[in-house]
């Protein structure tokens, strides 16, 4: 049993004043930082707000900034987190803080919200079932593995730093429009939506978003640049933009 | 407070797979409808579900079909389940997985590209659709977004904090909001309680912080009967090392891809502890328990893949003759089936992705080469607010209750995969039909005085400044109902427990929980205490009444089943003084249909 320092960020609702406190609890074998939070709202803090939820990196509920990285508390061993100075924990950056540790992602769920929606090709069988390869299948499992914890959201510039979310939906969204794209039954078509309306041209692959998945999903490399390759070669392909000129399709 | 009333035909509490099916049903029959949920969408327990659901779609073995689903539903639940409720159950879940795939689910494939099935316990042919053991996540996320496309209203981070109601018929319900702390007053025809369970009621739990027992208090406050209380499933897998991750979840499906169970002597004990019940259908040899893994379909499944109650129970033994592990618990081995596959390092990363990641993660352990610690873990109520089979309702008027909030369908023992597909049959019923009562019934007028009474109610611990806090009389309660009321119980310590239940909720009555209304919780707590308490009690009061052991209830001082009890269920309701009465009721009667099949499937 150890006392380990923290400095957690406490700000008293959307409009107050934030800053750092200092808190000291003792850390035992095993515990993750939401455990020491947890444990540090019961001792010292009864009112530090907190999002968690199930506590076994399932449900994306416990974002925040642990030293600096955009982590899930609950997947965050205090072993691996050095001793010689306080462990910083704040709030994702780049949404508005409601109070504490918590922030405001709503936003989010209104992106969802303007995505088409799956549409399945009819059924394969009489009987109104389809049949899939497992290969299909496991080609979009890393996309569905997502549990919307919104770090890659946190991380990305586009956002973070020039709050374009008018105009770009973020990593998580390229990784749900994957998800519907390859979808082995999906029909719907969503690349002018992708590029006209969720911005996937402001990602300048920096990878970030990657880097910090605690799902391990490689967002960059499997979701956003083959997104974009079906973006170019539908709008900018000189053949089909010729197509379009005369067949007067206006879906550019 | 906000103070325009929102309304709705249909308010749906709570956002886990039983409350978004449920609304998604009250919505697609016209009705208006929003849901309340305490978390952020799609983050309730759902998402936790590892195994899959169970549905005798029989793509894996064609001999099964609902009749043998019904019956391994009832043997498993050791009759005491809604004998109605069950078949309804095994004749509408193919339906309801199916239809989860045309809304964008993924299920594994089998070799012909249909929807794969897995072995579970107490499950007599591979009965369960999953992918990977992240099946409970692949289904909330489906019907989120399938959701959300409906029209469906949903309030993020509210808690309902009373049902109100109209002359005995529910009429709307006050909750507040987490993040900002003000009430919101809503008025409805019909409400769907789908909260799931209370499985924060106990110290070692796999349940998160909202597992609070809220239907079942909103329900009984509202005077509704709870059913089968006593019946808390203990699931056999926990983790148990380090102590911060102690309880979360192993999943069934490590035993159902091979995985052992071992005491401290390398003996797999659960050979010499096959009950009578299923002996024809349990394996009695580790070869014949491996042919079954890989799909023999003459051999007989491995005693691991018994029914949880028991192997819970086994395992509690072991512990306590000195054969356990180190931390507690005993050993869960996979990483043995490299004796039987080559490739097995990668074959158990990909059957049991999120099993690896975890205890990689959390306990720096690699499953594939180490064996895993593991002990019961409070899991799931079987008990809840008592429904009509076929419609959901509750004994109040409009009200309905889905999922395992309700109760029902599991008897004294709920099978591992019964509660996906439970949520999405019986949520879906609950969304039809709560609809079409709004529809028939017509419009309620709430009480400005019950609402503010309940209102003066909520901030009484904000405004009190003297007394204790809320967390203290938590930990008190999860420690004794795990001491006292966990998986084995006796008289004496049952009637103790009821007794400190009723000390501690006069403390709950006057506790402080100082501060902003702002995401406070301190104050959370101290209003999540009387759901708390009034699921402890039931499942007290009602283990002290059934003087026998069945199903999850493990009475040391009755460790055998009494044919009297075998005939009844436990109701819980409000007394006329305000006390919870208990008593025996007969349990629903079984169609002739039913009892035939029963005889002929043993």
């Amino acid at each position: 049993m150890a006392a380990t320092r923290f400095r957690i960020w406490r700000q008293d609702g959307a409009e107050g004043e934030g800053g750092y406190r200092d808190y000291t609890t003792d850390v035992t074998e095993g515990m993750v930082v939401l455990d020491a939070v947890h444990q540090i709202q019961a001792e010292s803090a009864n009112d530090l707000a907190v999002r968690w939820n199930c506590k076994a990196g399932k449900c994306g509920s416990c974002s925040a900034e642990v030293n600096g990285n955009p982590r899930l508390m609950c997947m965050t061993r205090m072993s691996d987190l050095p001793t010689d100075r306080p462990v910083t924990v704040e709030p994702m950056r780049a949404f508005p803080v409601i109070r504490d540790l918590v922030c405001d992602v709503s936003w989010n769920y209104e992106v969802k919200k303007k995505i088409a929606p799956f549409e399945p090709r009819p059924p394969d069988a009489e009987d109104g079932t389809w049949r899939i390869a497992q290969e299909d299948v496991e080609r979009v499992q890393e996309f569905r593995k997502c549990i919307e914890c919104f770090l890659c959201q946190d991380v990305c510039h586009v956002l973070r730093d020039h709050h374009l979310h008018d105009e770009f939906v973020g990593p998580r969204f390229f990784v749900y429009n994957a998800a519907l794209e390859m979808h082995p039954l999906d029909t719907a078509d969503r690349l002018a939506s992708l590029k006209r309306d969720e911005g996937i041209g402001y990602c300048n692959i920096t990878k970030c978003c990657t880097k910090v998945c605690p799902e391990h999903i490689t967002i960059t490399d499997n979701a956003i640049i083959p997104l974009k390759e079906r973006v170019v070669s539908e709008f900018y392909d000189p053949l089909k933009k010729l197509f379009r000129v005369f067949s007067g399709s206006a879906r550019a | 407070m906000e103070q325009t009333p929102y309304e709705y035909d249909v308010l749906v509490v709570g956002a886990g797979g039983a409350g978004l099916r449920a609304a998604i049903e009250a919505s697609a029959a016209g009705a208006s409808c929003g849901v309340i949920c305490k978390s952020l969408l799609g983050k309730a327990h759902t998402v936790m579900a590892e195994g899959g659901m169970a549905a005798a779609i029989g793509n894996v073995d064609e001999r099964d079909d609902w009749k043998v689903h019904v019956t391994d539903t009832l043997r498993g639940g050791q009759y005491l389940s809604n004998p109605k409720m069950a078949e309804i159950h095994a004749k509408e879940a193919p339906e309801r997985a199916l239809e989860l795939e045309a809304w964008g689910a993924l299920f594994d494939r089998t070799k012909d590209g249909r929807i794969l099935q897995r072995n579970f316990g107490g499950h007599r042919y591979p009965r369960l659709a999953h992918v990977g053991d992240r099946t409970g996540l692949e289904m909330i996320r489906t019907l989120q977004d399938h959701g959300i496309h409906r029209g469906i209203d949903f309030h993020m981070e509210y808690t309902v904090f009373r049902l109100l109601l109209d002359d005995g018929r529910v009429a709307g319900a006050l909750a507040y909001d987490r993040e900002r702390g003000r009430f919101r007053v809503y008025r409805a025809k019909a409400v769907v309680l789908a909260t799931g369970g209370i499985g924060r009621a106990f110290r070692i739990t796999s349940n998160s912080w909202e597992y609070t027992g809220d239907g079942h208090a909103l329900a009984y406050d509202a005077g509704a009967d709870l059913i089968d209380m006593e019946f808390v499933q203990f699931h056999p897998t926990g983790m148990v090392w380090p102590p911060s991750v102690r309880g979360i979840l192993v999943t069934e499906g490590v035993r159902g891809e091979g995985g052992i169970l071992l005491n401290s002597d390398g003996d797999r004990f659960l050979f010499d502890e096959i009950p009578a019940l299923y002996k024809d259908q349990t394996a009695d040899s580790a070869e014949e328990g491996w042919r079954y893994v890989v799909g023999d379909r003459d051999a007989r499944r491995p005693p691991e893949l018994l029914t949880r109650d028991h192997v819970a129970r086994c395992i509690v033994n072991q512990i306590k003759s000195g054969k356990g592990s180190p931390h507690g618990g005993v050993y869960l081995d996979i990483a043995w089936i490299k004796e039987k596959i080559s490739n097995s390092e990668d074959h158990i990363k990909k059957k049991l992705p999120s099993m690896y990641h975890q205890f990689k993660e959390l306990a720096g352990l690699d499953i594939t080469k180490e064996r895993m610690e593991v002990g019961p873990t409070t899991h799931y109520v079987m008990g809840g607010v008592r429904v009509d089979a076929e419609s959901q309702m509750s004994t109040v008027p409009g009200l309905y209750a889905a999922g395992e909030c309700a109760a029902g369908l599991h008897g004294a023992n709920r099978l591992g995969g019964n509660s996906l597909s439970d949520l999405l049959v019986f949520g879906k019923r609950a969304g039809e039909y709560a609809a079409a009562f709004a529809r028939e019934e017509g419009d309620v007028s709430l009480d400005e005085a019950q609402v503010e009474a309940a209102v003066g109610e909520a901030l009484e611990p904000l405004e009190r400044e003297d007394g204790e806090g809320p967390y203290q009389i938590q930990h008190e309660l999860q420690d004794l109902m795990q001491e006292k009321v966990g998986i084995v119980r006796i008289e004496s310590e049952l009637e103790e427990a009821i007794e400190e239940i009723g000390r501690l909720s006069e403390r709950a009555r006057a506790v402080s929980a100082p501060g902003n209304r702002e995401y406070n919780p301190g104050w959370h707590t101290a209003l999540d205490l009387h759901p708390l308490l009034v699921a402890s009690e039931a499942v007290a009061r009602a283990g002290l009444l059934r003087r026998e052991s069945r199903g999850a209830q493990f009475r040391d001082d009755y460790p055998r089943k009494d044919e009297h009890f075998g005939k009844v269920i436990i109701r819980a309701a409000r007394g006329a003084d305000g006390e919870m009465v208990v008593e025996e009721i007969p349990v629903e009667p079984m169609s002739d249909e039913l009892t035939r099949l029963v005889e002929e499937m043993g």
